[in-house]
């Protein structure tokens, strides 16, 4: 039974000087084999596995952790949550996990801070402005909002942004405003997720590194040879971007997959300035205002494969250059921190679900800013793995469309290169 | 009036007074005071609120350490969440305290004082949820945040980038930074020294020590003087090192530089090698109310006395569980200050060490358990570290040391790892992952050697006072404490890194930097493990918080990303053009307004001239690229769809250019000039990627293959001339080469004289009509320009905008990369399965379109829309069945008012559009649906006889 | 920024230079080879946690496509497998 959290209960445990608060989540003994594995508990493994508890009563699954809960690139994100694709599938995929993160709070019993801020892009050419609308009237179809605003609204509602004027390289033409955008609490979402599977059952075992997977004599899946021994399962789900080729090797797969670098930044907290999420296409950056102050700040990836979970300098000064250009106030303002996170990115961009060439294994992969689909994520992933066909939302998203050279051309450039 | 100013000493200029304000008191401290000296010559100590608590805090360090005095300046040099202790003083200086209202003597946000019992660590998680986040966040925000935003870029000065190399360079200028560049310099290498303080010689400066039995600053002053007379050394102060790249790359962030309205400079330094010289930071100790004004780090304590002449307090008690405050014991005795005691947790204490303070009291296994005051310390409460009774001592001031830490943060930043050494309780570096040594303090050195009259270090470590009365303060910037660390150990956060973000332990402005040991220590302790088991946290760049302005450095937008110009850009700026960049950072003119004309007007006028008349546009930014070589045919047809090889010297051929996807990457002409020459034109946005594309090919796939590629796109521009008169136009400039159809047929070329200049015309059409392209060397496009106007003017010549050739292009049905072509079409569903060679065996993206095409099934193809009723349909729009809320079955990909239908038509992809021409679908938009006919995708002169006229 | 050695100029920084992707095999003959054979050549690069051969285009400088071999976990410039060609 998990405890609750409230207001009331925070008063009461205050009382006992907080020493009555139980664990979050549990530390059980490893067993030798459960019904599933899931492999990384990171957003997109813990949702998966609360999913598997919550909604098909799958109960006796181990989400391994090589590190600790959290600490992949949930811990390494802007927390951007948004449905502006445009493409159907993917917005149809968005909206819905918008919807779950708005429901997450009380889904969870667990603070997410979910932030419905709005984010409004800065548009500065004429082709961004036409995918913009063209993204608007598809978006209508599945509900999601995006609505177009003049010049003088979008610096109405962003002050800070002086640049961009008649005379610069990109001046400012539009902003669009989707409505349904907003930000929440990484770490929130990872120790919800947690301890709200941990309550149904889910055992969430960290310190604890798979180094191969491993087949059976049927070439299905029959476990995972972790640091602390073989563990079996007749369902193993992958979750664990940025690393997913690493793992899928070891039993001979081979998908298209690159894992690559994203970075991000903080500047020092200061007083509310900005109070919706800015994105900025044309210049490559987007950013919001955190609750405690800071400018959390997205840009560029970086160019070639990487492990690291550092951003090359250039790149860096690349994106602060196209802020400074737009917010030029923010000279003065100071970095603060930076970091990166691998994530991998399919050979279309867009994500893949699917159960591989080895039965009873299953990965999620490929998400490029995979935070917003956590929530949609772990729905979808469960279903899959728990009915072993794909959930409507992800039919688009399968190995398959590679065979066919079909591809999910998120980004509308003409290449995948 | 300073009244704690020492009546002589430290290293400030008492000729020079300094007025400033803080928090609209004026003061007055002297040249070569910190911010924070002058304030505590000024008996001010409180100068902060706490981030969570509003707690009040004086100023705890003395460097980039500090966790505690931010301040934000304002005027010219406003800025916020400055720590006072790294801000010199300068006249007129006006500073002001964060995070409290009105002041930090009174301030109203210390409310939360009273509730604090019921706010520990991660409080927000398990509240504020009812209704929603949003009737609480907008409280939250406006308390959290420090100091206020800055509104205006700097109002004076600019910031700069310099690129420097060198073969070591030296982070840190104390004695080992000092002593290792000397060395190297000696050797002859290039050398550049920086160091985040305003003057050399780092901690010594702050001491009293000599060396070979001379004052250590003589020989600090010795060795700078020689550093500075060497041509190979490039001296850095005021310069941190606040980034360790890959490859040796590093960031040194310099203020304050000697250069008229500079206001930084960020170095770019590829080095050799690189030398650690950042020596070690004092960490606090965990106590009860620890965070009193007053409660300050030792060697802070020592460094106001010695180097600034202050005296940080009338009466103290040092705290220690190391020999390192023995000497500040001592030099606060000599700066005046009475020492009441020094309570030291260690049970031994070296003869040595006592031998500095005879006359003072050492409580040896004791610790301070509490402070008592209010806004100001007043007393400490002692007991012995066993237990036992607790006993108080007045004091004003508690020096305290918990240790030092070696600055391991660029080492950690160059991937080096560390390792936890028991004898000093710390981190220390380990193994290295680039061209780079830790040495001196950095390396756990924290004592000098046997030269100087520095005491041997020696240490217990002390992780945390158990027997602690009150707020126990891991982290005093972010209000974390020993019990918030257990709660979150408590609840299962029982990682280090679960324990910093469940409590915000070390993710303040400083980074931790005097605190973050102990969290660790806290937690080993709690779980009985060794601090080198739990690890430390990630250390990142940057070291301290750096300005954007000084890493975005001078690039503005115009210098990092110029504009690409025709020589007809004046031009078309006289001529009032509405000017814009279209792609691959060309500025265009998109329509010429004339007076009184609205942009549809303009459009349709340039429009009519072009299908009536004739018309003229600067096609220069089309990319061009010159092949030569014998393997040009074949390379040409592996890049193309259709075959290129059999094309005649004199002939233009159209194609396309597909990925080895199948995607299409480009389409364009090729001319061949002669047997092994030949001139590719691609669109103008992908001329770079396409060039690009060549030379891959070339260099990687066909190395052995005679062939080479230029590109010529600046070295030939072109005025085109299109429309019913084109060749009456050509005619009256006075052409050299025969321009009948015969002569020069649609798709052939020939070279000769333009209005006397010397032209290549190519017969090729972007419009559909007559058209012939007169392309000529740059140095003469504006003389061939200003020729076509005036000779066009008995034509009434019209210049035409992108805005018109996207018009006419969509009338035509000719495909344009970006709206037809969006990744998900081949030539089939463009219904120019013609241009895919059948006879050539393979080729770019034949394979994958064909394997596609089987695989797939309700292509999207391109067919022509008409409106009715007419009207025009906002690009972009998806079609649906019905016009109802259904996944679309495709998409307008334009839509433009036809001058010669006079009605808006457009273009789209529909799924099976082939085969459903004559159909009404249904646009859908958010308020309405626009049903629409079918049609074939051209619009206009469907078997293209005014192109060939 | 990495320092990348071109073979005509020296080492330069990587600013000067256009990332090309990792080395792929050597394109099969599309009818030649079975269609997953062929799909699995245009979607699948290596995608090693270590050592990867990649292009690089000198596209600021002399133009040329360079091929080296750099360590995915550090971005060290390496010495290839001896067997690399």
């Amino acid at each position: 039974m998990m405890q609750r959290y409230s207001a009331a209960a925070l008063l009461r445990h205050g009382l006992n000087r907080h020493t009555t608060w139980r664990r979050a989540w549990r530390t059980p003994p490893l067993k030798d084999a459960y019904d599933v594995i899931v492999i990384g508990a990171g957003g997109h493994g813990l949702a998966t596995a609360y999913h598997l508890a919550r909604d098909h009563g799958i109960t006796n699954v181990a989400v391994l952790e090589r590190g600790w809960l959290g600490g992949g690139n949930i811990a390494r994100n802007t927390v951007t949550i948004r449905s502006n694709y445009m493409r159907d599938a993917s917005i149809a995929f968005y909206v819905k996990s918008v919807e779950l993160y708005e429901g997450l709070t009380r889904d969870l019993n667990f603070n997410m801070m979910h932030s419905k801020r709005t984010m409004v892009d800065v548009v500065q050419t004429y082709p961004k402005l036409r995918e913009l609308r063209r993204r608007q009237l598809t978006m209508d179809i599945y509900g999601s909002t995006y609505e177009q605003i003049s010049v003088e609204e979008l610096r109405r509602r962003i002050p800070a942004l002086t640049g961009g004027g008649p005379e610069a390289r990109l001046p400012v033409i539009a902003g669009m405003v989707h409505t349904d955008a907003g930000v929440n609490r990484h770490d929130a979402v990872a120790w919800g997720y947690a301890r709200a599977s941990d309550a149904m059952g889910v055992e969430i075992h960290q310190q604890t590194a798979v180094q191969h997977l491993v087949r059976g004599p049927d070439g299905r899946i029959e476990g995972v040879e972790t640091n602390r021994g073989m563990i079996r399962a007749p369902k193993v789900a992958v979750a664990v971007s940025g690393h997913t080729t690493t793992l899928t090797e070891t039993v001979g797969l081979n998908l298209p997959l690159r894992t690559m670098n994203l970075t991000a930044f903080v500047s020092e907290p200061v007083k509310p300035l900005v109070d919706v999420i800015v994105n900025c296409p044309d210049s490559g950056f987007y950013f919001s205002q955190s609750d405690k102050g800071e400018m959390v700040i997205g840009g560029a990836p970086d160019m070639g494969q990487s492990f690291r979970r550092d951003i090359k300098q250039h790149v860096f000064e690349d994106t602060v250059t196209a802020m400074l250009s737009l917010f030029p106030s923010f000279k003065q303002l100071k970095l603060l921190r930076q970091w990166g996170g691998h994530l991998d990115i399919s050979h279309d961009a867009s994500p893949i679900m699917d159960e591989t060439d080895v039965p009873g294994l299953f990965i999620t992969a490929g998400w490029w800013g995979g935070y917003k689909a956590i929530p949609a994520g772990g729905l979808t992933l469960a279903h899959l793995v728990a009915t072993g066909r794909p959930h409507p939302l992800m039919e688009k998203f399968t190995l398959n469309r590679f065979r066919h050279l079909d591809y999910v051309m998120e980004s509308g450039t003409t290449t995948a290169r | 009036m300073q009244g704690d100013r020492l009546p002589e000493g430290g290293r400030i200029d008492r000729a020079r007074p300094l007025s400033f304000t803080f928090n609209g008191r004026a003061l007055q401290g002297y040249d070569g005071d910190t911010l924070a000296s002058a304030l505590l010559a000024n008996g001010i100590h409180l100068c902060a609120r706490s981030f969570k608590y509003h707690r009040p805090r004086g100023i705890v360090g003395l460097g980039v350490e500090e966790p505690s005095a931010l301040v934000e300046l304002l005027g010219d040099d406003a800025s916020g969440n400055r720590p006072a202790t790294t801000i010199p003083l300068r006249e007129g200086l006006v500073a002001q305290s964060v995070n409290c209202w009105p002041g930090p003597g009174f301030d109203l946000g210390a409310v939360t004082q009273l509730i604090g019992r019921f706010i520990p660590a991660g409080f927000y998680y398990k509240t504020f949820k009812w209704p929603n986040w949003h009737l609480f966040e907008p409280a939250i925000r406006r308390a959290a945040g420090l100091a206020a935003a800055p509104t205006e870029p700097p109002a004076k000065g600019h910031f700069e980038n310099r690129y420097a190399h060198c073969d070591v360079l030296v982070a840190g200028a104390g004695p080992a930074g000092l002593q290792a560049a000397l060395e190297a310099a000696r050797a002859g290498r290039r050398v550049i020294l920086a160091d985040e303080g305003v003057e050399a010689g780092g901690g010594l400066l702050n001491r009293r020590l000599t060396i070979s039995g001379a004052p250590a600053l003589d020989w600090v002053a010795g060795v700078v003087a020689e550093l500075e007379a060497m041509p190979n050394v490039t001296h850095l102060q005021n310069a941190t090192v606040w980034a360790y790249r890959e490859h040796n790359y590093l960031m040194v962030n310099e203020r304050a530089p000697d250069h008229p309205g500079l206001l930084e400079r960020n170095w770019r330094i590829r080095a050799g090698e690189v030398i650690c010289a950042t020596g070690a930071i004092e960490r606090m100790l965990v106590f009860g109310n620890n965070d009193r004004p007053g409660v300050m780090l030792a060697s802070a304590a020592q460094a106001y006395v010695n180097r600034f002449g202050v005296r940080p307090g009338k009466r103290a008690v040092v705290f220690t569980n190391n020999s390192s405050a023995y000497a500040v014991a001592a030099d606060l005795i000599s700066g005046g200050v009475e020492v009441a005691a020094i309570i030291d947790s260690r049970a031994q204490v070296s003869e040595a060490a006592r031998a500095l303070v005879p006359n003072v009291e050492i409580l040896t296994g004791h610790v301070v358990t509490t402070t008592r005051g209010g806004r100001a310390l007043k007393g400490v409460e002692v007991a012995p570290l066993a237990g036992g009774a607790s006993r108080r001592i007045a004091c004003d001031l508690l020096a305290q040391s918990g240790g030092w830490n070696p600055a391991v943060h660029l080492w950690s930043q160059s991937r080096g790892t560390l390792r936890y050494d028991e004898t000093l309780a710390t981190f220390l570096s380990d193994k290295p992952a680039q061209a780079v040594t830790c040495v001196g303090a950095a390396n756990g050195e924290i004592a000098l050697d046997d030269d100087s009259d520095d005491l041997p270090y020696a240490i217990e470590p002390l992780w945390r006072v158990e027997q602690a009365r009150g707020k126990a303060f891991l982290d005093i910037q972010n209000d974390v404490t020993v019990d918030d660390v257990h709660l979150a150990l408590r609840e299962g956060y029982d990682t280090v890194e679960h324990v910093k973000r469940y409590t915000t332990g070390g993710m303040g402005i400083d980074q931790g930097k005097t605190g973050n040991i102990n969290i660790i220590g806290t937690v080993a302790l709690a779980q009985g493990a060794a601090p080198g088991e739990i690890g430390t946290t990630t250390f990142r760049a940057p070291y301290t918080p750096v300005s954007f302005g000084a890493i975005g450095g001078l690039r503005e937008e115009s210098v990092t990303f110029p504009y690409r110009h025709t020589p007809i850009t004046e031009w078309n700026h006289a001529r009032g053009a509405f000017m814009y960049e279209a792609g691959a950072r060309w500025r265009r003119p998109g329509y010429f307004p004339q007076a009184g004309e609205s942009f549809q007007e303009s459009v349709n006028r340039e429009c009519r001239a072009v299908r009536q008349i004739v018309g003229v546009y600067d096609g220069s930014p089309l990319g061009t690229f010159e092949l030569k070589g014998r393997d040009v045919g074949k390379f040409l047809d592996h890049l193309y769809t259709n075959i290129m090889s059999t094309l005649s010297p004199g002939q233009v051929r159209y194609g396309m250019m597909l990925s080895d996807d199948g995607l299409i990457l480009d389409d364009g002409v090729v001319l061949r000039l002669s047997e092994h020459r030949w001139i590719v034109s691609t669109s103008t946005g992908h001329a770079d990627a396409i060039h690009a594309h060549m030379e891959e090919q070339r260099q990687t796939c066909f190395p052995d293959w005679n062939l080479f590629v230029t590109n010529v796109t600046s070295q030939w521009n072109n005025a085109t001339i299109c429309g019913p008169r084109a060749r009456a136009l050509m005619e009256a400039l006075g052409a050299d080469v025969d321009l009948a159809p015969d002569a020069l047929p649609f798709m052939g070329f020939a070279d000769g004289q333009v209005a006397d200049l010397p032209a290549r015309i190519v017969r090729v059409s972007f419009t559909g009509e007559l058209s012939f392209e007169i392309n000529v060397a740059p140095r003469h496009m504006r003389a061939l320009w200003e020729r076509i106007m005036e000779v066009g003017a008995a034509f009434d010549i019209t210049p035409v905008g992108s805005e018109a050739n996207h018009v006419l292009r969509v009338e035509k049905g000719f495909l344009s990369l970006g709206h037809e072509v969006d990744g998900t079409v081949d030539p089939f569903d463009l219904g120019m399965g013609w241009v895919m060679s059948k006879k050539k065996p393979d080729y770019l993206g034949k394979h994958a379109v064909a394997l596609r095409r089987a695989g797939t099934r309700d292509r999207r193809e391109l067919v022509g829309l008409r409106p009715e009723p007419d009207q025009m349909i906002p690009e972009g729009a998806p079609l649906t069945q019905g016009g109802d809320r259904k996944p679309t079955e495709g998409l307008v990909t334009a839509c433009v008012f036809s001058v010669v239908h006079d009605a808006w038509v457009g273009l789209a992809l529909l799924e099976n559009g082939q085969a459903r021409h004559g159909e009404i679908v249904h646009v859908r938009l958010t308020d309405r649906t626009i049903p629409a006919r079918v049609t074939a995708p051209v619009h206009y002169d469907p078997k293209g006889e005014r192109l060939r006229s | 920024m990495m320092n990348i050695p071109c073979p005509f100029c020296g080492a330069r920084n990587e600013s000067e230079f256009a990332y090309g992707g990792p080395v792929k095999p050597d394109r099969p003959d599309p009818n030649a080879v079975p269609d997953e054979d062929w799909t699995a050549y245009l979607t699948r690069v290596p995608n090693p946690l270590g050592p990867v051969q990649e292009r690089w285009h000198h596209v600021r400088g002399c133009g040329t496509w360079l091929t080296i071999w750099r360590d995915t976990r550090t971005h060290d410039i390496v010495e290839g497998p001896s067997d690399a060609g």
